[in-house]
């Protein structure tokens, strides 16, 4: 990896406008970093080691044997089945949202090698709204896992969402049905299902397929649960431990097996892997 | 409800009225009568055109029948199992057996108390983890023997709490979904008042979905979507509107199977009327799904699921 000087780019004038294409302001430690440098360090400040967000396209160069991707999202796209309108309509919303993301729907889905060992990956991307699971996402996961069975390979989902779809109403809590239907499916099938939980994996996704894995990973700096902090604070007025909902508050109490750190992942899924595979 | 409290004036008086009636001799029949008939033609007015927040509020309503209401007049001799076998006794979520027309069944309910003191064991029908643990393993007994499964749900939401996240909530709902996927007995859900979210789904997963006339179904409470979507708290009424979170309307979208019908003015209103209703049909939804082997309910419970949700092709988006 190569060496910046570091000090020299990250003590510039903090009044001065930052040039948006080279640099960025790390959210937690409030250092402005290199870009590039942001990016080859997998998104991770290079001054505080905070983990910044990874695009779903990010995730997947992350994570993948380069040059094995092959998408195989479905070319569908959400239908609006409530006609819902809140502040915007929410067609709009999710307009602003592929445009915003490049992508159909809060996932991508697609076939690729890890350490040569063939996989049915999904990804979930943050950015298109919320990483939400509304018809398309648990639609999306439930072709994943169906691909998997008929081809015999592991699935891995890398969570990245605050829950189900709230503009598609009951069509999305029943998301987490429908994919729970497909996830037992695959048990049957005994094709291995490892669940990778990130910043941020809660409401009905947490509560469904993301917590079926048979084996679940959480990236490091992952927030896991189900009622979000505030919700909680709010109906029980109730004293949180500043760890709460953290990775390691959810490995202390049993809920994940493993927390990865991010430059570590792919190799802690090829291992993993490993033990599933054929005999020699 | 204001308007409700309206009706239940005119109701005491008339109760009085006819108290009088008897005592005096007096004869106040037809005074009696005609208030009545207004009092019924109030009624039918108010009920017939209740907005969707006010459904909500009367699936909330405080004289609502609860689970074990309708335990005691549905059912015959229930019989409550206690414990998730692990660390705890989850009072907002009960289990038993019960005899249903003559054949044994597992009955779970989310189940609210009726006074604070009683909320302080129920927590408002809010179950957690320790709950959620024990309907699976009541739902994996009601498998080995052969007994068909009826969920009652009534929940605002689960526990939304510390020691219910430090127990894994989202990962006991989970289990609690995988493990009614793959029962291999018919199992029937009835809404009986709200269901809220992931918490009321988790019991959800049958086979046939009914609901109560006045229950609500919907994915996130109206008050927190006014909050998360209009950044408003005092726009539950359209949130409320937004989620199509009425039986007539979920069933009229094809996401629920049948709605029970209710008296005016609510189940509370006419209980055994309710209750009756409601064993009716169980009987006859678990008579329809009787016919089926365990592999076929098991089949046709993954269908009904997969297919699940509304979308559109976008094929012709990329270009």
């Amino acid at each position: 990896m190569p060496i910046f000087k570091e000090k020299d780019y990250l003590r510039v004038d903090l009044d001065r406008e930052p040039d948006e294409s080279l640099w960025m302001k790390c959210k937690s430690c409030g250092e402005l970093v290199f870009k590039r440098r942001v990016r080859e360090n997998n998104n991770i400040c290079p001054s505080c080691g905070e983990y910044f967000f990874l695009t779903a396209v990010e995730r997947v160069d992350l994570l993948v044997d380069e040059g094995s991707y092959e998408d195989i999202t479905a070319p569908i796209s959400s239908d609006d089945p409530l006609q819902f309108v809140d502040r915007k309509p929410y067609p709009e919303r999710v307009t602003e949202a592929q445009a915003k993301t490049g992508l159909r729907d809060a996932i991508l889905v697609g076939r690729s090698t890890i350490a040569d060992v063939p996989v049915v990956l999904g990804v979930m991307d943050f950015r298109f709204i919320g990483g939400s699971m509304g018809s398309v996402v648990g639609e999306q996961i439930c072709r994943a896992m169906e691909t998997a069975i008929e081809e015999r390979r592991p699935f891995i989902l890398v969570s990245s969402s605050g829950g189900a779809r709230l503009q598609e109403g009951l069509f999305s809590l029943l998301q987490m049905a429908k994919t729970v239907a497909v996830r037992a499916e695959m048990a049957k099938a005994g094709v291995p299902f490892v669940s990778v939980m990130t910043y941020p994996t809660s409401g009905g996704v947490q509560a469904s397929i993301a917590s079926l894995g048979d084996v679940i990973l959480a990236e490091r700096g992952a927030m896991i649960g189900f009622a979000g902090r505030r919700v909680i604070q709010n109906a029980m007025s109730e004293e949180l431990p500043s760890h709460f909902q953290s990775d390691a508050f959810a490995f202390e109490h049993g809920a994940i097996d493993r927390v990865v750190g991010r430059e570590a992942l792919r190799n802690e899924l090829a291992t993993l892997l490993g033990f599933f595979g054929e005999a020699e | 409800m204001s308007d409700e409290r309206t009706l239940d004036l005119l109701e005491a008086k008339i109760d009085e009225l006819r108290t009088l009636n008897e005592a005096d001799g007096i004869d106040l029949s037809k005074e009696i009568e005609r208030l009545e008939r207004k009092l019924e033609a109030l009624r039918e007015e108010l009920y017939a055109n209740l907005s969707d927040w006010e459904r909500v509020k009367l699936a909330r309503h405080p004289k609502r029948p609860y689970a074990l209401d309708y335990v005691a007049a549905a059912f015959d001799g229930f019989y409550e199992l206690h414990g998730d076998r692990i660390d705890g006794d989850d009072r907002a979520l009960v289990a038993g057996l019960a005899r249903l027309d003559g054949r044994t069944v597992v009955v779970l309910g989310q189940q609210k108390g009726r006074s604070t003191e009683e909320n302080k064991e129920r927590f408002f029908g809010m179950a957690r983890p320790q709950g959620y643990r024990k309907a699976q393993r009541v739902m994996r007994l009601a498998e080995r023997f052969g007994f068909p499964v009826v969920a009652l749900i009534d929940t605002p939401g689960a526990f939304p709490g510390l020691e219910a996240e430090e127990r894994n909530i989202g990962g006991a709902i989970a289990e609690s979904l995988l493990t009614m996927s793959g029962l291999r007995v018919p199992t029937v859900a009835v809404v009986i008042g709200e269901g809220g979210s992931g918490g009321a789904l988790a019991i959800g997963m049958a086979d046939r979905v009914l609901m109560l006339e006045n229950a609500v179904y919907t994915v996130i409470s109206p008050e927190s979507a006014a909050v998360i979507l209009w950044k408003d708290k005092e726009r539950m009424k359209e949130a409320a509107e937004a989620l199509n979170l009425t039986a007539d309307r979920l069933h009229d979208l094809g996401l629920i199977d049948g709605v029970i019908p209710e008296p005016l003015g609510g189940a509370h209103k006419g209980f055994e009327r309710t209750a009756t209703a409601l064993r009716e049909e169980l009987v006859r939804q678990l008579e329809e799904l009787g016919n089926r082997t365990p592999g076929e309910l098991v089949e046709g419970r993954h269908r009904r699921y997969r297919e699940v949700g509304q979308y559109r092709d976008a094929s012709a988006d990329d270009g």
